[in-house]
């Protein structure tokens, strides 16, 4: 790969939900934890898990397979948390596992395609196709919308 | 203005913008026609000029403004880089560096460059530098500044002047500075005059009289004056007229005068002339001389002070507390397992070590304490202001503005002081004809006090106005629907006089831009609750209220009480707690579908956290429950938890940018173990 493709790629952190790979670009990666206990936080949205203690900061964990309504997360060995930074805001979600760090080139970033039925598709903001996979590109700051509960 | 806390601040930058102007300087030394760095130049001594002038410091302010002015000369192409002229710049420049070092020594940064201003104003006027031919020369003209040419005088005015020594009158020459931003030049020079006038005669002043009148000077103009009066009586008397910055009185004898004119008729002859001077200067000098000193002496008492004390960065500071913070976190931790090993020499190392963290917290946290005189500052000013445009007369009274608060705390309460003291304005204090029907002098009081009490800081604003109308408050709480009839009688007029916090509630009769639509004391009321605190209200009609705020001193760090429900655990700050205790089953009653117990002959709700919080897990039936009973203001409930763990003092989190408001949980805290634990808002839970 030479320097010139270089700058037209991005850099993105590739995971698993479901059946499918989903990827958001590293700027807005903090880190990757293994999973660790959760504090429940009551009254708010079933997909947030609750909070947990990362280095001192408390930190918010949601479960992103069930904010983008793809059911509820089996947590087992394999599950990561990823820990977004947007803005002043820390999050992290969490996946099923975290599998590559890729860079695509932006032109092979296509807009979601309208056919697609489901609730997911609100939080999608590209889908790119890198030899026979496809990485779906990730809308964080719609996922990631702050909430306020219990008001 | 008390200027101190910005002292370091300002020799620290002046030293910097110096230090620039020195290296700019000697660049263009190198390259005379780059205007790029003359520019460089100006912006450093403009700078410069502003902050001492701010500071009070008037010889460096007028030293850097004649030299702004040069520098704007070349800038505009109206004067050339020579040699000559950087000489005389880089000596303004090293005299600013002396006033400055002086200033951080502890002085006054006072400093005679009347000769440096000449010599700068002769370039910019377009003549040329003077430039010393001998060294002795140089000399002379150093001392010679001590008695300036100041005046001229025609042949006239020196007969007058003989005249007046011969009868035992002196006469003075008299430098005086207006301060920069004078309004009314002409004004100041009208009371100068008339001072003079009173002790004397004024024979001369330049610029002339329709100048001044006209305000065609800068700030500085010169007088002479022929009066029997001491040189330092008039000197302080000119002191006395407002906006004048400083004032010089030098004695002329005939003599000089005489010389100086000969000066000028003669320029060949001058070296002769000045070295015959010079002896009656060195006695000029040397009266000079030790009333400088006393002026230099003064402000060095207070050198010792800013030697002990360093400037820290607040962002250090607020590092250094959440390494702290970690700390707590880990004492914790060794607390918890030393307990659980039991091993009597790590015991005894974890309780040493908690003591000495202790100590650590109470100095750390005092670190961090801001006197509140940083927010009360503002309100001279705002309430002077809101009198005015309320057509009020109301006199401010700041008591104890030296009380310490956190600083996290200090960042939140401007605004609710601000609506506190602007409600007492337009609603608290009459205007001044119904103040006098009623008998009351016709400038109101408003006192804000700030004080120290236990752990908690005390903020109380008190108007002598016109108190709380019970009808009235309670007429518009029923018409708003806060209050039933019912209730509206049982309540006490404390009770009553809360409810203007409620929100939707206004009393004033015309809503006024100042205290808006009764919003501001609801959110009062919700701004201080978030730090932790409470807000009071005592009030009697006709005379006053009373506005009391109590605030914890350290958001930071909080004491809880640790408990358990289920698997989770849930810290209870122990401020809103009163006590715990164990209750059976059988003395929960029912009222009204809420389970209450009698507590102390007080009937108190009680309240299941398990379903507050919805916890996991299957539905128990104990004989026992153990109760947290937390309090609100007068209200009180009782947290029914499945155990109690124990009192802890917690490091006080948010819960993050995405987690906003959340129900009854007011943030967290890391435990021990590292895990979690939630910490319960009891205000929210107490309806």
């Amino acid at each position: 790969m030479t320097e010139a493709v270089d700058v037209q790629n991005v850099k993105v952190v590739v995971f698993q939900l479901a059946d499918k790979e989903y990827v958001i670009p590293v700027t807005h990666v903090q880190g990757i934890e293994k999973l660790t206990h959760i504090t429940r936080v009551p009254k708010t949205p079933s997909y947030v898990k609750g909070v947990i203690n990362l280095r001192g900061v408390v930190t918010p964990i949601i479960d992103l397979r069930n904010r983008l309504g793809l059911g509820e997360s089996n947590l087992n060995e394999a599950s990561r948390i990823i820990i977004i930074t947007l803005e002043d805001m820390n999050v992290g979600v969490i996946v099923d596992s975290a599998n590559d760090v890729l860079d695509i080139p932006t032109d092979s970033i296509e807009p979601q395609p309208e056919v697609v039925g489901g609730f997911e598709e609100d939080y999608i903001a590209g889908v790119a196709k890198l030899d026979s996979r496809l990485l779906i590109l990730l809308h964080m700051h719609l996922v990631l919308n702050p909430i306020k509960s219990g008001v | 203005m008390d200027t101190s806390q910005y002292l370091e601040m300002f020799i620290e930058e002046s030293k910097e913008h110096l230090q620039a102007c020195n290296e700019h300087l000697l660049e263009l030394e190198k390259n005379p026609e780059d205007i790029a760095i003359v520019n460089e130049v100006f912006r450093s001594a403009h700078t410069l000029k502003g902050m001492s002038a701010t500071m009070g410091y008037e010889d460096i302010a007028n030293l850097t403004h004649k030299m702004e002015n040069v520098l704007d000369e070349i800038r505009n192409n109206r004067l050339h880089v020579t040699a000559d002229l950087l000489d005389v710049v880089f000596t303004a420049v090293d005299q600013l560096e002396e006033m400055v070092l002086d200033i951080a020594a502890g002085g006054n940064g006072k400093l005679d460059v009347a000769d440096t201003v000449q010599k700068l104003h002769a370039i910019e006027t377009g003549e040329e530098v003077p430039v010393a031919a001998t060294t002795v020369e140089e000399t002379v003209t150093v001392d010679s500044s001590n008695v300036q040419n100041w005046l001229n005088y025609d042949d006239y005015e020196l007969t007058v002047i003989q005249q007046s020594l011969e009868q035992d009158y002196h006469t003075y020459e008299i430098y005086v500075k207006l301060r920069e931003d004078c309004l009314l030049k002409a004004a100041r020079v009208y009371m100068v005059f008339e001072l003079l006038e009173k002790m004397g005669d004024v024979i001369k002043s330049s610029p002339s009289v329709e100048k001044l009148e006209e305000e065609d000077f800068d700030e500085v103009f010169y007088i002479a004056l022929v009066t029997n009066e001491p040189k330092d009586d008039v000197q302080k008397k000119l002191m006395k007229v407002s906006e004048v910055t400083e004032v010089v009185v030098q004695a002329v004898t005939l003599e000089q005068l005489k010389t100086r004119q000969q000066d000028e008729l003669s320029k060949v002859e001058e070296e002769k002339q000045v070295a015959v001077q010079t002896p009656e200067q060195t006695s000029e000098t040397t009266e000079l001389q030790p009333e400088k000193k006393e002026k230099s002496s003064a402000p060095k008492g207070n050198t010792p002070t800013s030697s002990k004390t360093i400037r820290v960065n607040i962002e250090r500071l607020d590092v250094l507390m959440n390494l702290f913070e970690e700390l707590v976190i880990d004492r914790g931790r060794l607390q918890s397992i030393s307990e659980d090993l039991r091993n009597a020499e790590l015991d005894e190392t974890v309780e040493r070590m908690s003591r000495i963290t202790g100590d650590l917290q109470n100095i750390i946290l005092n670190m961090r304490m801001v006197p509140v005189e940083t927010v009360f500052n503002r309100f001279p000013r705002m309430v002077r202001q809101l009198a005015r445009d309320l057509n009020k007369k109301i006199n401010l009274e700041v008591i104890g503005a030296e009380t310490e608060l956190d600083r996290t705390v200090i960042d939140e309460i401007g605004d609710p002081l601000v609506h506190l003291i602007r409600n007492s304005l337009d609603h608290g204090i009459e205007s001044p004809e119904v103040r006098k029907s009623k008998g009351k002098p016709e400038e109101g009081t408003v006192v804000l006090r700030a004080y120290h009490s236990g752990n908690h800081v005390f903020i109380e604003i008190e108007d002598d106005g016109a108190g709380i109308n019970r009808e009235k408050v309670l007429k518009k709480a029923i018409s708003r629907g806060i209050v039933s009839e019912e209730v509206a009688l049982t309540l006490t007029d404390k009770q009553v006089a809360e409810l203007i916090l409620s929100s939707g509630f206004s009393t004033a009769d015309v809503i006024s831009d100042v205290s808006g639509r009764g919003v501001g004391l609801d959110v009062v009321k919700t701004t201080i609750e978030s730090l932790g605190g409470t807000i009071e209200i005592s009030s009697t009609e006709g005379k006053g209220s009373l506005f009391s705020i109590q605030l914890p001193l350290t958001l930071s760090i909080i004491s809880v009480m640790l408990v358990e429900l289920g698997e989770e655990i849930y810290a209870i700050p122990l401020s809103s707690i009163i006590e715990t205790a164990i209750i059976r089953s059988s003395d929960i009653l029912n009222a009204h579908n809420q389970k209450v117990i009698d507590f102390r002959g007080k009937v108190v709700p009680l309240v299941f956290l398990e379903d507050v919080f919805d916890v996991p897990r299957e539905s128990t039936k104990e004989e026992f429950h153990s109760v947290v009973l937390v309090r609100k203001g007068d209200k009180m409930a009782g947290l029914v938890v499945d155990s109690f763990i124990g009192q802890q003092e917690v490091v006080l989190k948010s819960l993050g940018a995405y987690l906003t408001s959340v129900f009854a949980i007011s943030g967290a805290t890391i435990l021990g173990n590292g895990k979690v634990a939630l910490i319960v808002d009891c205000n929210a839970l107490i309806i």
